[in-house]
Formats: C-alpha cells, sequence, structure tokens
C-alpha cells in the first residue's frame, strides 16, 4: 500500500511531531552550550562572551562537582540495589496463586500514582520526623531511641523515599515478564526434581535478564533528574546535593549561568552513555 | 502459570502477598485516615488508627487557605492541554510510521526516543529564559507545550505499537468491498485505534499530572498546579499533618484511580515496547 502518493502523505503527517522535537532538542541544547562557554551572570549584570573551556574547568573541578556525582551515583545505585531485588522478590510472590490477587497489584502498583512533591512531604513530616513520625512511634514501641532520619542519614532516607515510589514500577515490569515464562519449562525442571531454588537461577532469572535490564536503564534515566524529593525533604544540603540538584542551583538560586550550563553539559553527557544501551535494546525490538 | 498447588501453600502466600501490599500501601492509607483526624488526633502518641473522630474540617481549611480549587484547575488544564494538544500532534505521526513505514521509520523512532533521554537540567536556563522572554512564565500556556513535547516521544510510542498490532490484512479485505477511504477510516480503523489511543491519553494524562520539575521550576501562582501547592506545605508551620494529609489526599486522589485503570497500559508505555 506504500505507493509514492501515500509516502509523500506520511512525510506531511509525521513533519509536525518532527519539527516539533527537533526544535524542543535543539534550541534549548545549544543555547545551553553557548552559555557554558560564556560569563553570564543576569542578576550582577555580567554577559561576557568567550571565556573558552574556563566554565568546564570550574565546575568540573570544584569539590561540589565530586560530591555530587558521588551523591548521584550512591542515589542512583541504593534505589536500583533495593527496586530491583524487592522488585523480583515480590513478582515472584505476587505470581504465585493467592486469593485476591488482583486487590494486591493494586495496592503495591499505588505508589507509582502518587506525585512526588506528596510522597516526599508524607515521608518526611508524618513517617521520618523524630518526634511525631510513624517511624518513631515504632522504634519507640520497640524500645529504641527515634532516629532522625532526614537529618542523621539523609541521603538513605531520599533512598528509601524514591525507591518506595519505583518499586512499583519495577515489580509490574518484572510481573509481566514472569507471566510470559513458558510455564511448561519450569514445570518439566520441577518433575526433574530441580531445587526451587536452581530453577530460580537457572530459568527464571535467564528468562527476566532481558526485563531486569530495561528496568535499570529506564530507572536510570529517570532518576538521574530525581529533584522534586530532594526539593521538598533537604534542599540538597547534608550531602544530598546530586548533579540536577547541584545544576539547578548553580542556574537558578545563584544564577550563575555559564557554570551551570557547563554542568548541564556535564549531565547531558552522563544521561546519553546511559541512553545509548537502553536504545540498543529498545532498538532490537524494533526488528522482530 | 496456573498449577496445582496444596491449599496451605496458596494460605501461606496469600498471607505473605497481602502483608507486603498492605506494607507497601500503609503511607498512602496513613495519610488518607489522618486527613480526617484532627491536628491533635493526628499527632497523638500512641497513634490512633482507625477509632477516632472523623471530621472534614481540615478540607474547609485547605480548601480556604491556599485555594485548591485553583492548582486542581491548573492541574487539569495543564496536563488535559498537554496530553490532547501531544495526540493531536503524535496520532498522524504515529499514524504513517506505522501503516507507512519507510526506510528511515526506525531511525526517526529512536531518535525520538533519545530526545526523552535529554536531562531536563540540561536545558532548563534556556527554556526558562525564553519563557520570560516571550512573557510565558509562570502561564499554563507555557507548561503545556513543554509538558507535550516531553512526553510526546512516548506517545508517539506508544500509539505505534498499537497501531502496528492492527492488521494490514484487514484494510485490504474492506478495500476489496469497496470500501473508500473516508469508510476505511472511519469505520474500520478508528474503531481498532481507538482502545490504544485511550490507554494513551490516560498515562500521558498521569505523567503529566505528577511531573513536578517544570511545573515547579516554571511557576510561581497563576499557573500553578498541585504539585507546585503542595510544595508549599514543606515549611511546617506548627501542627500540620492533617492539613497537609488533606491537601496530599485531595492531590492524589484522582490520579490514583485514574491510574489503577491503566496499569496494563503502563508497562507497554514506559518500556517502549520492549516488555509486552
Amino acid at each position: 500500500m506504500a505507493t509514492q502518493h501515500s509516502r509523500s502523505a506520511a512525510r506531511v503527517m509525521m513533519a509536525p511531531a518532527v519539527i516539533l522535537l527537533l526544535a524542543w532538542m535543539l534550541v534549548p541544547l545549544i543555547m545551553t552550550l553557548v552559555f557554558s562557554f560564556m560569563d553570564y551572570r543576569p542578576l550582577r549584570g555580567v554577559v561576557e562572551c568567550c571565556v573558552g573551556f574556563d566554565n568546564y574547568v570550574r565546575f568540573a573541578t570544584s569539590s561540589a562537582f565530586i560530591d555530587s556525582v558521588i551523591t548521584t551515583l550512591v542515589m542512583v545505585a541504593g534505589i536500583l540495589a533495593i527496586t530491583v531485588i524487592g522488585g523480583i522478590l515480590l513478582a515472584l510472590l505476587l505470581d504465585q496463586p493467592i486469593w485476591g490477587q488482583g486487590i494486591v497489584r493494586i495496592l503495591v502498583i499505588a505508589p507509582f500514582f502518587v506525585m512526588p512533591t506528596v510522597s516526599a512531604l508524607v515521608w518526611k513530616n508524618m513517617f521520618m520526623d523524630p518526634v511525631n513520625g510513624v517511624l518513631a512511634h515504632l522504634w519507640r514501641f520497640f524500645g529504641m531511641q527515634p532516629h532522625d532520619w532526614l537529618s542523621q542519614s539523609p541521603l538513605f532516607s531520599i533512598i528509601l523515599i524514591v525507591s518506595w515510589q519505583w518499586l512499583p514500577f519495577a515489580t509490574l515490569i518484572l510481573l509481566t515478564a514472569i507471566q510470559s515464562l513458558d510455564s511448561e519449562q519450569l514445570e518439566a525442571s520441577e518433575m526433574d526434581g530441580a531445587p526451587m531454588l536452581k530453577r530460580f537461577w537457572f530459568i527464571v532469572l535467564p528468562h527476566l535478564s532481558r526485563a531486569i535490564t530495561v528496568v535499570i536503564l529506564i530507572q536510570t534515566i529517570f532518576l538521574l533528574s530525581i529533584f522534586a524529593e530532594i526539593f521538598v525533604t533537604t534542599q540538597g544540603s547534608f550531602g544530598t546535593r546530586t548533579l540536577t540538584y547541584l545544576i539547578y542551583q548553580r542556574v537558578l538560586e545563584s544564577q550563575n549561568v555559564g557554570l551551570g550550563s557547563a554542568g548541564g553539559i556535564f549531565a547531558v553527557i552522563l544521561a546519553n552513555i546511559v541512553a545509548i544501551f537502553l536504545m540498543r535494546i529498545v532498538g532490537k525490538n524494533l526488528d522482530t | 502459570m496456573a498449577r496445582a498447588v496444596s491449599p496451605q501453600k496458596k494460605l501461606i502466600t496469600t498471607i505473605a502477598a497481602w502483608a507486603i501490599g498492605i506494607l507497601i500501601f500503609f503511607p498512602i492509607l496513613w495519610t488518607i485516615l489522618t486527613s480526617f483526624k484532627t491536628e491533635g488526633t493526628a499527632v497523638a502518641n500512641p497513634p490512633v488508627f482507625l477509632f477516632f473522630n472523623w471530621t472534614l474540617e481540615n478540607y474547609e481549611t485547605v480548601q480556604e487557605r491556599s485555594n485548591y480549587v485553583r492548582y486542581l484547575w491548573n492541574s487539569i488544564a495543564i496536563a488535559g492541554g498537554s496530553t490532547i494538544l501531544g495526540l493531536i500532534v503524535a496520532v498522524p505521526a504515529a499514524w504513517s510510521m506505522a501503516f507507512v513505514p519507510g526506510k528511515r521509520t526506525k531511525d526517526i523512532l529512536m531518535w525520538m526516543l533519545s530526545t526523552k533521554m535529554l536531562p531536563a537540567v540540561g536545558v532548563l536556563y534556556p527554556i526558562y529564559l525564553i519563557s520570560i522572554k516571550l512573557g510565558l512564565l509562570d502561564s499554563k500556556g507555557a507548561l503545556i507545550v513543554i509538558l507535550m513535547l516531553i512526553n510526546l516521544p512516548i506517545i508517539i510510542w506508544m500509539l505505534y505499537t498499537y497501531f502496528r498490532e492492527i492488521p494490514g490484512e484487514i484494510l485490504e479485505a474492506g478495500r476489496m468491498d469497496g470500501a473508500t477511504l473516508r469508510e476505511e477510516i472511519l469505520y474500520i480503523l478508528t474503531p481498532m485505534a481507538v482502545p490504544g489511543i485511550a490507554s494513551t491519553l490516560l498515562l500521558n494524562f498521569i505523567l503529566a499530572w505528577n511531573e513536578a520539575f517544570w511545573t515547579l521550576n516554571l511557576t510561581a501562582v497563576n499557573a500553578a498546579p498541585l504539585t507546585a501547592f503542595i510544595a508549599s506545605y514543606s515549611s511546617p508551620e506548627g501542627l500540620f499533618f492533617a492539613k497537609l494529609s488533606a491537601a496530599s489526599t485531595m492531590a492524589i486522589a484522582p490520579i490514583l484511580i485514574l491510574g489503577w485503570f491503566s496499569q496494563k497500559q503502563l508497562v507497554r508505555g514506559l518500556t517502549f515496547g520492549a516488555v509486552k
């Protein structure tokens, strides 16, 4: 059905989307790139062109940058570990025959739909508050000194909050993948007397490997730009300043646009490294 | 995996699954319950769970103090507007890619996906600057366009995977039976495409509703949606757990309900068809 006529019609139909996305990608990115080579501090009225790589050097050599990269990596790795391992276990559990499976699924998936500012505030105040938080009550109930989560272990607290939001995503995707597993294969191995752990290790896990990779990559892309959770809990203090938050502070809070833009380019490069891997997997899937 | 299991085993797994499900859901449940308490009851030690005097006063206070309805309207307008605008742009594009695939269709799809990977913070200042220059800072219009662009790749991808499942043979069969192009679109394609379009709409409405980078950074008062409304509660003023809960419940309730309807589409939409 692909005649010359329909081909040109298809091009016209595609054009708005392509042009819009092209503009959305190129215009701001080029502006950021230009700013990154300028001494641009609008609040002080400094607009000086062409400082070369000064901003990059200053951004990359500041201790804040190194710290923020480490914080980002710890945060992303921590959340990934919790959500992927938790997600596999939870998906295995939900795959079992249970009563009321639909309702349990709904309960488990719910946190994903909670907007980030709500979940951060609810956790910060109603759960992690050292006096009135639910966790403080729980700690006291067991005779322990309540833990002041957000000031004593702020990074871990944020990891917990974000993990709670993303665990449903990992669970749901892994559950979908498990359910596509050929049950005959499992039954056969069960009859052959393979113990549960072996069945999991040699049959279930290899089957899940692709879904796990997809979960890791997609989450990484979203997690690299965590913002709201930090914004309403610690504002980047106490060692919770990620690269995203650092750039936000440079650009909007202290209005050092040149420096922040150089940081922005670093963030773009970092995200692209992850993106390349994700694109490969998605691309392979297109051929089938 | 429908395998026969003993009732005991089923009972144990049921209890375990319910326990974990309730544990995960508990923060939401607790927020909803607290929203019906007085501020005093909300911080009672030990905490009260169900047996307290239920009250609606927090909802009234929140509405009076911060005009919840206006934020709600902004959220609906921004999420709804960006989703509809996105669909208007995406449906023709996905349509042509699914039914008239060319040599470069795959490259275009991949490139579209790659724009989604661009970290927002990398383009924060340019967007901020453009919004100011166009007088669009703190306006719903700017956010509608920005959120539309952010979610456009997901919308196109979701639609594409749905459209591709519509068999081309059915169109040929219709044509053989003498259907005109208009009839073909109206009676054959549209009914088959509607479910896909509906679930795309739903998922993107949810994503736009919860978006909390641009909505926090580009709004002040007029265009601020519920994400910003909630963030304004981040500095506590005295006793405020119950009011915070009421505000939170109002911000998440609409989307929680929509979300439960869309859980199947969620997987497809967020993995770009890589996991089905």
